[in-house]
C-alpha cells in the first residue's frame, strides 16, 4: 500500500531524475557526444541506400585511385568506394558492440546485486573469480576463447559480454553494499519481501545512475573492443565494409602512400569512440553530483 | 600428444611441467615453447619500458597542472583529451601516427623491428613511434588519478598547516602533497600494465614487432595451443607480479603501512 510519505518520495525522486535529464541534455560534452554518435547511428541504419556507390561493387580499373570529385574518399585495393565504404561500415560494429554491452550490463548488474546483497561465501567466491576474469586483458581472454569456441559473431557478442559483465557487476556490487544498509531495505525485510524481490524491485530502481554511467562506459570500450577483434581478423569478417577490417586488409598499403585507404576508416572509428565517451562524460558529470 | 586423453589430465601434465619450467613444444615450429617466449618477453618489456618512461612523467605532470587549475577550463580539457584518447583504439592512433610521422614527414621508421645489431640508441629511436598509442591509452587515467590524489591532498590540514607554518609554496607542493597525492597514481599505474598487455597484441601487428603480443596472436592463429597457453599464463603471471610489486612499493613509501608492520 502507498502511503502519503510514499507518494512524496516518488514524486521528489521523479522531479529529481526530470531535472537531472534536463541537465544531461543541457551539457555540451553531451551534446557533441549525441550529435556524432547520431550521425553515425543514422549512416548504420540508412547509409546503404544513400551511399553514391554499391560499397560491394569493385571495378578494378579504377583500384587506388586518389580521392576526386567522383570518388569523394578514393577507391580501395578492388576499385570500391571508400566514401560508400566508410559510412555503410557503421552497422556491423553499431549493431553488435551495442548488443555485447546489453549482454554485460544485464549480466552484470544480475550478478552484481547477487554479489552484493547475499555477502558472505558467495560474494568471496565470486570476486575472487571477478578478479581471475580482470588479470587479462580483454583482447587476450577473446583471442583465447575465439581461438577455441571458432570466429563467429555470436562469439564475438559473448566474448565481449562475459568479459565486461565482472567490471559492471563489481560498480553495482559497491552500489549495493551502500544501499544494503538503508532504512527502506530492513523495512522491505521486515514485510517479509522476499530476497529477489528486494534486490530487483527495491535496491535496483536506487542504483541506476551508476549502472547508466558504467554502461556507456563500457559501450565505448566495446566499440574499441570489436574494432581491434575485427583489426586482427577475428572480429566481424569480409566482405563487410566494417572499419577496422578494412584498415587491417589496406594498412600495407600505406607505405605505398595510399594513406586514403585506411585514414577515414581510422577517423571513423576514432570519432566513434570520442563521441560515445563525451556522452558518457556528461552524463557522469551529472549523475555523480 | 596425449590429446586423446581427458582434458583435466592434460591441463594437470601441462600445469606441473609449467611450475618445473617445461613449457612444452610448440605445434607450428617443433621447437621448445620457452625459446620463443624469451626473446619476444624481452622485446616486449623494451617496448613497455620506453611506453612507461613517456607516460608516467607525462601523466603525473599534466595531473597536477590539472588539480592546480582545478576546475578551470584547462583542468576540464586535460580531463576531456585524456579520456578521449584513453578510448581510441591503439591500432587506430597508430595508423594516423604513422601516416604522419612515418609516410609523411619521414621523421621515424614505419617497422619496429630494428637492423640487426642495432646498438641502443637506435633501439629506442625505433621504439618511439610504436609506444605513443600505448602512452595515449594510458596517460588519461594516470593524469585521472594523480589529479584526484592531489585534490585530495592539497584540500587536507597537513597542507594548510605547510603553508601556515611558512614554507613556500613549490615547496608544499613538493614535499607534502606531491608525496601523498602519487600514492593511488602507483597502483592504477600497476593494474594498467595489464591493459598495455592487451594493447600491446594490436601495437605489435600494426608494426611488426616480435614481443609477446605477436607471439600470442600468432599462436591463436595457427591454432598452436602449446605457445598460446604458455603466452597468455605469462602475461597473467605478469599481471599478478606487477601488482604485487606495486603493494611493495607503496608499503615503502607509505610510513602509515611501513610502520604498522614492525
Amino acid at each position: 500500500m502507498m502511503t502519503d510519505d510514499n507518494v512524496r518520495a516518488e514524486t521528489i525522486r521523479n522531479k529529481k531524475e526530470r531535472r537531472n535529464l534536463y541537465r544531461i541534455i543541457g551539457s555540451y560534452t553531451f551534446c557533441i557526444g549525441a550529435a556524432i554518435v547520431l550521425f553515425w547511428v543514422l549512416c548504420a541504419i540508412f547509409g546503404r541506400m544513400l551511399v553514391p556507390f554499391d560499397p560491394f561493387a569493385d571495378d578494378m580499373l579504377n583500384s587506388l585511385s586518389p580521392p576526386s570529385t567522383e570518388h569523394w574518399f578514393g577507391t580501395d585495393q578492388l576499385g570500391r568506394d571508400v566514401f560508400s565504404r566508410v559510412i555503410a561500415g557503421a552497422r556491423d560494429i553499431l549493431t553488435i558492440a551495442p548488443l555485447a554491452t546489453l549482454i554485460s550490463a544485464v549480466v552484470g548488474t544480475a550478478l552484481g546485486l547477487v554479489m552484493g546483497y547475499s555477502g558472505g561465501v558467495v560474494d568471496e567466491v565470486t570476486s575472487r573469480i571477478v578478479d581471475a576474469v580482470l588479470a587479462l586483458p580483454t583482447v587476450i581472454v577473446a583471442l583465447l576463447a575465439l581461438t577455441a569456441l571458432g570466429t563467429s559473431i555470436v562469439a564475438v557478442l559473448f566474448v565481449i559480454g562475459f568479459t565486461f559483465a565482472p567490471i559492471i557487476a563489481r560498480t553495482v556490487r559497491a552500489s549495493v553494499l551502500t544501499e544494503r544498509g538503508l532504512d527502506y531495505v530492513s523495512a522491505a525485510k521486515l514485510r517479509r519481501e522476499s530476497s529477489l524481490y528486494i534486490m530487483f524491485f527495491e535496491i535496483l530502481p536506487n542504483i541506476i545512475p551508476p549502472i547508466v554511467v558504467e554502461t556507456t562506459v563500457r559501450l565505448g570500450y566495446a566499440i574499441f573492443t570489436v574494432a581491434t577483434l575485427s583489426f586482427i581478423g577475428f572480429g566481424i569478417q569480409p566482405p563487410s565494409p566494417d572499419w577496422g577490417l578494412s584498415i587491417s586488409t589496406n594498412y600495407g598499403l600505406i607505405g605505398g602512400g595510399y594513406w586514403w585507404t585506411v585514414v577515414f576508416d581510422s577517423l571513423a572509428i576514432a570519432s566513434l569512440v570520442i563521441g560515445v565517451n563525451l556522452m558518457a562524460d556528461g552524463i557522469q558529470s551529472v549523475l555523480n553530483d | 600428444m596425449g590429446t586423446d586423453r581427458p582434458y583435466l589430465f592434460q591441463y594437470g601434465d601441462w600445469i606441473s611441467g609449467f611450475l618445473a619450467g617445461d613449457l612444452g613444444l610448440s605445434y607450428a615450429y617443433r621447437a621448445p615453447v620457452s625459446e620463443f617466449l624469451a626473446t619476444a618477453l624481452l622485446n616486449s618489456l623494451k617496448l613497455s619500458l620506453v611506453a612507461f618512461l613517456m607516460v608516467v612523467p607525462l601523466g603525473i605532470l599534466v595531473g597536477v597542472i590539472a588539480a592546480l587549475q582545478r576546475d578551470r577550463a584547462i583542468d576540464r580539457v586535460i580531463s576531456v583529451v585524456g579520456l578521449s584518447a584513453s578510448i581510441v583504439p591503439e591500432f587506430v592512433s597508430g595508423i594516423i601516427l604513422i601516416l604522419i610521422f612515418g609516410v609523411s614527414l619521414r621523421w621515424f621508421p614505419i617497422s619496429a623491428t630494428w637492423p640487426t645489431g642495432a646498438g641502443f640508441f637506435t633501439q629506442i629511436y625505433y621504439l618511439i613511434l610504436p609506444s605513443v598509442p600505448l602512452v595515449l591509452i594510458l596517460f588519461g587515467y594516470i593524469a585521472r588519478m594523480t589529479r584526484a590524489g592531489m585534490i585530495e591532498a592539497l584540500d587536507a590540514e597537513y597542507t594548510r598547516t605547510a603553508i601556515l607554518k611558512g614554507l613556500s609554496y613549490p615547496q608544499v607542493i613538493w614535499r607534502h602533497v606531491l608525496r601523498n597525492a602519487l600514492l593511488p597514481t602507483i597502483s592504477v599505474i600497476a593494474t594498467q600494465t595489464v591493459y598495455l598487455i592487451g594493447g600491446l597484441v594490436v601495437i605489435e601487428i600494426l608494426f611488426h614487432y616480435q614481443g609477446i603480443g605477436s607471439l600470442i596472436f600468432t599462436a591463436a592463429q595457427k591454432r598452436d595451443f602449446p605457445m598460446l597457453q604458455a603466452g597468455v599464463m605469462v602475461v597473467g603471471a605478469l599481471f599478478v607480479a606487477t601488482t604485487l610489486l606495486a603493494d611493495l612499493i607503496y608499503a615503502a613509501l607509505n610510513p602509515r603501512i611501513r610502520l604498522s608492520s614492525q
